[in-house]
């Protein structure tokens, strides 16, 4: 997710439209994005690991975004 | 003088780079992204475009690219390293320097002569320019917004690493009107307007002298042969 403190401006065209449409309840929305890694049997604990490693270091930039979530999720 | 630019996939302003390097007197080299060697260049430029449909974020995937890593190794021994628009998110993608660039304030991409304001002379990059020369260079980009925290921008600010300045109209929301940054070392920069694009006259951006006449750009491409020569 971008950081809470930075300016989503994605979000805030999408805050915006919904606001035309008449949904005055909503105050602001934010995108962020899913990214799925595929293993082909489930996951050990050190894959795990070396998956929130990947996601903090090349999926997302902790300059701009926060990793929200790595967890394990069956097909 | 060799310098070396960069052909990432999507690249697009590649050979724009090359001809600036060829018309401020040096000798431009291709390197390739999945290459190790960067050929014993003297200097690297990183140019602009879309390397991998900007995918991810921008510049990421070419931040992991075989060629970096040599070149983030070197620039770290010193070599000057120019990155335009893809070039300067690949430069902060790979920590050559802080901060980072997203979607701009208004969605849209945004094409147009830009003018800034020269606030740092000691860099590789900026060395023929002096403090408060006022420039114009194009600025074409669809996620050009700096933005970094506030400890970071303290740091840019208070040890004077904000190169250029948007001047007039900044025109995708970058904090502090940042358009381009230096490392500590003065041997990285990187800008998201287009000094390849404002080298030759007949080429380049309006000037009050003529119609497409604007070469400020060329200075940039000046300042790193003469860096290289006296180093």
């Amino acid at each position: 997710m971008p950081k809470q403190d930075l300016l989503d401006p994605q979000g805030k065209a999408v805050a915006r439209a919904l606001e035309r449409s008449g949904h005055k309840a909503i105050s602001a929305v934010r995108i962020g994005k899913r990214i799925e890694l595929h293993y082909a049997t489930t996951p050990t604990d050190a894959q795990l690991q070396e998956a929130k490693k990947i996601a903090e270091s090349f999926l997302s930039n902790g300059v701009i975004e926060d990793v929200v979530e790595v967890s394990i999720e069956q097909d | 003088m060799k310098i070396g630019v960069v052909t990432f996939p999507g690249s697009l302003d590649d050979r724009d780079a090359a001809r600036a390097i060829r018309l401020a007197g040096g000798e431009p080299v291709s390197l390739w992204h999945a290459d190790n060697s960067i050929k014993k260049v003297d200097a690297v430029v990183l140019p602009g475009g879309f390397s991998y449909g900007d995918y991810l974020r921008c510049g990421a995937i070419a931040a992991q690219a075989p060629v970096m890593k040599t070149i983030i190794k070197k620039a770290g021994e010193g070599l000057p390293v120019l990155g335009i628009c893809n070039g300067f998110q690949i430069l902060v993608e790979s920590h050559l320097l802080p901060g980072g660039l997203i979607r701009n304030e208004k969605q849209h991409f945004v094409c147009r002569d830009q003018k800034l304001l020269v606030e740092n002379v000691d860099s590789a990059w900026t060395s023929e320019f002096k403090i408060g020369d006022e420039i114009t260079i194009p600025l074409k980009n669809g996620e050009g917004g700096y933005i970094a925290t506030d400890e970071t921008l303290k740091m840019l600010e208070g040890e004077g690493l904000v190169t250029f300045r948007y001047l007039e109209v900044n025109p995708n929301g970058s904090m502090n009107d940042i358009a381009g940054l230096r490392n500590e070392r003065g041997n990285v920069v990187g800008l998201m307007p287009h000094p390849e694009h404002a080298v030759e006259p007949g080429f380049g951006p309006d000037s009050p002298v003529a119609m497409r006449s604007g070469v400020d750009g060329l200075k940039i491409f000046q300042s790193v042969l003469k860096s290289v020569i006296n180093a």
